[in-house]
């Protein structure tokens, strides 16, 4: 595991005028249904613990009003929580002052919006540029560096068209790259590819992880869709009526779902593409082929049906032997398990 | 049941005291501190003076000139800036050219006076709640009293002239920059306005670089109806002796001059449309990038 970037610790956010008056009630296990009805606050987010590894993709996700953007505006402050903790980098971002704040958020958090959020008055290359600018950087740098980001966006020759000019997917890039022209160590995407057609979406998270292998980024990306997050994340978090209900890598919540709400949630994706050999590993040896630990369930299914016992090797990424995985064992994966069957293992 | 028919009010004689009390006091309020507001005005007095002199000097070809050339690069319509010269030669053919420089320049210093003063007023009505609720009321108040009753309060201070005029008109025409500007802020999108949030953006930065330049269109809009709203004054502000077309209008009803009104009253007619027109079409280019149009 890679150090820690970003600390979320026991945060609560109750919308309303008296917010804070809630806080240990809900503590005390009042729920979003009651608080609303009995008292007219919403409560936005409920004891949320995570810890963002440095230079990862984590994926939160949720359905609609499950608390992600609330969440995800926490990080650079635009919402201001009713309780708990937030550090960067070991910095409390809660106890910085409007100026601070300010300063942390031109140097180490950039954001992308749902809706782009583009300034319709100005240019492509205005757009990118808008943070720099504002940091008062000088117009030939700002110039030189939106130009860069503007070309590794594939947007090329688009410098001086208005937002109103482009294709959503267009817009979308500029504001990608409108996101890393500062160079910011963390970047905070808020269901950045849903309003996407399925084509473009895929386009732009193949971009998006394109850039991740040079930039290395410390990215939270939210979506509402498996497959996307299940493309993205390094790491992912379930959220539902404000709370986490299951984190963990892109593995664990497909083999062994929290609940039912995440075997729900899961239960229409191809297991096949998605489960990697690794999950269904078994200690031993053996002597058919090797295959990769990140192989796919369904490449492995060919290659152990051409075996004579059925059965293959594990090997890691230096080549090294890890483990074994039987046919018996890939055939199970391919079908959906129970959440109940798992479920003293959680609770 | 004498007292039910009646309404119970304050006795005629008390009534006649309080009101001569007021205006008694007004007046020597008035009379002790009208030097000094007078002073206070003067650079707007010399400005207006200044102006109108300059537009009457101003040989007419090189008005026309500065009309065609104005209407077109407000509105960018040969049309326009045709019938707007048309216009012109019309209205000074008939006799009417330094009446409509007087009337143009009280127009455009009003004008310029309600976007000075009115634009940071809404401003600060769209960044402060507690300013918006403070001062709707006294704007819906400007709009629906009477002209005439503050007209004579600024008579007495200022007597008669040019800038009280100038006054009149500015607090009748000043409501709807000031509205439209404030409507035109709070109707920025609030994602556009988080973006510049999460960039890091200064209160400032926002202002000048997101909220004022979005709300153009409705600022302009706020303009416009200023200027349609100071020239629907002009006739009332010729009463306290502000000269121009409203002048000879305000004549024209005394005396019957059927012929002097009708011709005066479309002298107006003309400017007002011409403004309207061109300033309207200004408004629309500069919402042009909305719908991706090129931008110049
Ligand atoms: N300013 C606010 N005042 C009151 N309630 C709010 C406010 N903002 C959000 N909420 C409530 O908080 C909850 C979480 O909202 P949030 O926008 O974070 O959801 P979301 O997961 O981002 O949903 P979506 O997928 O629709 O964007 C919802 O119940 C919402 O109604
Ligand atoms: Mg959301």
């Amino acid at each position: 595991m890679s150090k820690t970037k970003l600390k979320i610790e026991n945060l609560y956010k109750i919308f309303g005028p008296r917010g804070k008056s809630f806080i240990d009630p809900v503590k005390n296990g009042m729920s979003k249904q009651e608080l609303l009805d009995n008292h007219s606050h919403v409560l936005g987010l409920n004891n949320i613990n995570l810890d963002i590894p440095e230079q990862r993709i984590q994926v939160i996700m949720g359905l609609s009003g499950s608390g992600k953007s609330t969440l995800i505006r926490h990080i650079n402050r635009l919402i201001e929580p009713t309780a708990g903790a937030i550090t960067v980098d070991d910095e409390d971002i809660l106890s910085m002052s409007q100026l601070q704040l300010r300063e942390f958020r031109r140097k180490k958090t950039s954001m992308v919006f749902q809706k782009f959020a583009l300034l319709p008055h100005k240019t492509v290359a205005q757009n990118v540029a808008y943070g720099l600018t504002i940091q008062g950087e000088q117009e030939s740098i700002a110039k030189e560096k939106s130009h860069k980001w503007i070309e590794s966006v594939g947007l090329s020759g688009f410098e001086e068209r208005y937002p109103a000019q482009l294709s959503g997917g267009m817009q979308q890039r500029v504001g990608l790259a409108r996101a890393l022209a500062t160079d910011a160590p963390i970047l905070l995407m808020d269901e950045a590819f849903s309003a996407l057609d399925p084509l473009i979406r895929t386009d732009m998270q193949n971009i998006l992880l394109e850039l991740q292998k040079d930039l290395h980024k410390t990215i939270i990306f939210i979506t509402h869709d498996l497959d996307e997050a299940l493309r993205i994340g390094d790491n992912i978090a379930i959220l539902r009526d404000g709370k986490i209900i299951q984190k963990g890598d892109p593995q664990q919540i497909i083999m062994k779902p929290a609940d039912d709400y995440i075997s729900d949630f899961i239960k229409d994706i191809n297991r096949g593409k998605v489960i990697e050999v690794k999950s269904i590993m078994q200690k031993g040896s053996s002597k058919g082929t090797s295959l990769d630990s990140s192989c796919s369930l369904e490449d492995a299914l060919k290659v152990l049906n051409n075996e004579k016992n059925n059965e293959c090797s594990v090997v890691d990424d230096n080549g090294k032997r890890i483990g074994k995985v039987t046919l018996d064992a890939a055939i199970g994966a391919l079908f959906r398990e129970k959440a109940s069957r798992n479920k003293e293992k959680y609770k | 049941m004498d007292w039910l028919a009646e309404f119970p009010s304050l006795g005629k004689r008390d009534l006649r005291d309080l009101k001569k009390g007021i205006d008694g006091s007004f007046r020597e309020w008035s009379r002790s501190n009208g030097d000094a507001i007078e002073a206070f005005f003067d650079p707007l007095y010399f400005f207006l003076v200044w102006l109108e002199k300059l537009l009457i000097a101003t040989p007419w070809p090189i008005i026309l000139i500065i009309v065609a050339g104005l209407a077109y690069l407000g509105s960018r319509s040969w049309k326009l800036a045709l019938g707007s010269v048309v216009s012109f030669m019309l209205i000074g053919y008939f006799g009417m050219w330094k009446d409509m420089m007087a009337t143009i320049s009280l127009i455009s210093v009003s004008t310029l006076i309600c976007i000075a003063v009115g634009i940071p007023i809404g401003i600060l009505m769209s960044r402060y709640d507690r300013v918006q609720s403070a001062i709707t009321p006294i704007l819906d108040l400007m709009q629906t009293i009477p002209i005439f009753v503050y007209l004579l309060p600024v008579v007495m201070l200022l007597g008669i002239g040019r800038v009280p005029g100038l006054i009149a008109v500015c607090v009748y025409a000043i409501p709807p920059i000031i509205r439209l500007t404030n409507l035109g802020i709070r109707l920025v999108d609030k994602e556009i306005l988080e973006a510049a949030d999460a960039f890091g953006s200064s209160y400032r930065q926002k202002l000048f670089s997101v909220q004022i330049p979005l709300a153009l269109p409705n600022i302009f809009a706020g303009v416009n109806q200023t200027i349609m709203m100071a020239l629907a004054m002009v006739v009332i502000a010729s009463m306290i002796g502000v000269k121009g077309l409203g002048m000879p209008v305000l004549q024209a009803v005394q005396n019957q001059y059927l012929t002097l009104g009708l011709m005066n009253g479309l002298a107006i007619v003309a400017l007002a449309i011409i403004f309207d027109r061109v300033s309207q079409r200004y408004g629309q280019r500069l919402q042009a990038h909305r719908y991706g149009k090129e931008h110049e």
